[in-house]
């Protein structure tokens, strides 16, 4: 289970700039952020985003990181996916308020078990629901940049085709990325031309569009608690060792 | 005080009660584990605490039941940065669990059904701070909160309150957990903002 690297010096807060963002789908955005002292972070990995008020209140939450820093004109980028939270504290503020060139105070790279390491020869299963696909999608993304032939294959449950975030991305991976299989499970509303009603992840979805378990994957689950919990046992249920599922769940934070 | 973000108000906070630093309140309760949820049956639960000499206490679940039962309401606070204040438990103190324990170690190490683990000073299992809880809310804790029975040690990161708790190791040397060597704090005061290695 010793899957960090030990860094016992303080992760400090640090100052980011927001250079661009893209609309994802009606409620998600992906913010660009500038971090000049960026020191590089494994696919998986979060980052906390810290607000502060001008009487001195402060509101913190953790983001996972999009896809492998880059490098821009003044130092490393990093990306964020930020979904609406209705009422939420933080996530109105960074899609509605946060402009280009404000800054944003940011503290990582952060947590050191949902990670994939390219390293690692065995085949990979992704399941995401919803803006679960983050931290999963930053293993797709990892994979290609550092040539990986790790053989992938990504179920992604959303509520309907317009809720896919990256869509546009996905399709084009799913085409060229060699080894990498792309299945969607829609929850409420499947688009034209998709085979079936729609209907939540289930043991035919898995079955269908995941590793067998005696191919021995390593399973990444990501989405909210609900979610997480029914494939985390479907997949317990089908022969996969719990030691090989690595879960992160999100409940309302905002 | 860190930079102001341009434009940010944050939630009205004239009512807040006192929270940790860096901490929101919910009035859900949030799931974080890091693996599926393991499923154990009452007929062959235990409960082992394992001195630093080998001498093992084991407790079954009709003799975790039989011990004096204690409800803390307490606040938690997870490291994700969520509060819960008030909440309600049943259980057993450690205190009681560690009463007839014949042990010099300063550390523990509890460890879980399915495999997790997490350190802790054994000082802050004593002194009416830390139970074996297994009902939350008037209810059995469910599977995904930690039940049949997990650590409560409130005071600090939630991560310390062991789901699914099956034992605690106590020890002459400290050895860090699962969360604890993925980079997570050795100690996870909450009140000093403990989240991280070196915080």
């Amino acid at each position: 289970m010793a899957t960090g690297t030990p860094a016992r010096a303080p992760i400090k807060w640090q100052v980011a700039r927001l250079v661009e963002r893209r609309v994802e789908t009606p409620t998600a955005q992906t913010l660009v952020l500038e971090v000049p002292d960026w020191p590089g972070h494994l696919p998986g990995q979060h980052v906390d985003v810290r607000l502060t008020a001008p009487d001195g209140y402060q509101a913190a939450r953790s983001y996972s990181v999009a896809g492998p820093a880059v490098d821009g004109p003044d130092g490393p980028r990093i990306e964020v996916t930020v979904q609406r939270v209705p009422d939420g504290e933080v996530s109105p503020y960074l899609i509605d308020v946060f402009g280009a060139g404000d800054p944003v105070e940011v503290r990582g790279p952060l947590g050191g078990w949902f990670i994939w390491r390219s390293e690692d020869t065995a085949p990979v299963q992704l399941v995401a629901g919803g803006s679960g696909i983050v931290p999963l999608m930053a293993m797709i993304r990892a994979r290609r940049a550092v040539g990986s032939k790790v053989p992938f294959r990504l179920i992604y449950s959303v509520r309907t085709a317009q809720d896919v975030i990256y869509a546009d991305e996905l399709r084009r991976r799913g085409r060229d990325d060699f080894g990498l299989d792309v299945a969607y499970v829609y929850t409420r509303e499947a688009p034209d031309g998709w085979r079936g009603e729609p209907h939540r992840v289930g043991l035919a979805d898995v079955n269908t569009h995941g590793w067998p378990p005696d191919l021995e994957p390593l399973t990444y689950v990501c989405g909210p608690t609900g979610f997480v919990e029914a494939v985390a046992d479907l997949l317990v249920g089908l022969g996969h060792s719990s030691r090989r599922i690595r879960t992160e769940r999100f409940g309302p934070t905002g | 005080m860190g930079i102001v973000s341009p434009g940010f108000s944050g939630r009205p906070r004239s009512q807040e009660p006192a929270l940790p630093p860096g901490q929101y309140l919910t009035e859900d309760f949030p799931v974080l584990s890091a693996g599926p949820t393991p499923r154990v049956s009452l007929d062959t639960w235990e409960f082992v605490i394992s001195a630093e000499n080998g001498t093992e206490y084991r407790w079954s679940w009709q003799e975790l039941m039989a011990l004096p039962q204690e409800t803390p309401m307490v606040d938690i606070h997870c490291v994700t940065h969520w509060s819960k204040l008030g909440t309600t438990w049943q259980g057993v103190s450690l205190d009681t669990l560690l009463d007839g324990v014949d042990t010099g170690a300063h550390f523990a190490l509890a460890h879980s059904y399915g495999g997790y683990t997490t350190n802790l000073p054994l000082d802050d299992l004593r002194g009416g701070r830390a139970w074996v809880a297994h009902t939350f809310d008037g209810a059995p804790l469910p599977a995904e909160h930690g039940g049949p029975a997990r650590l409560l040690v409130p005071h600090l990161y939630f991560w310390k309150s062991a789901k699914w708790v099956r034992g605690i190791r106590l020890k002459t040397m400290d050895e860090p957990g699962f969360w604890e060597t993925a980079g997570y704090h050795d100690y996870g005061d909450p009140w000093r903002e403990q989240r991280y290695q070196g915080d």
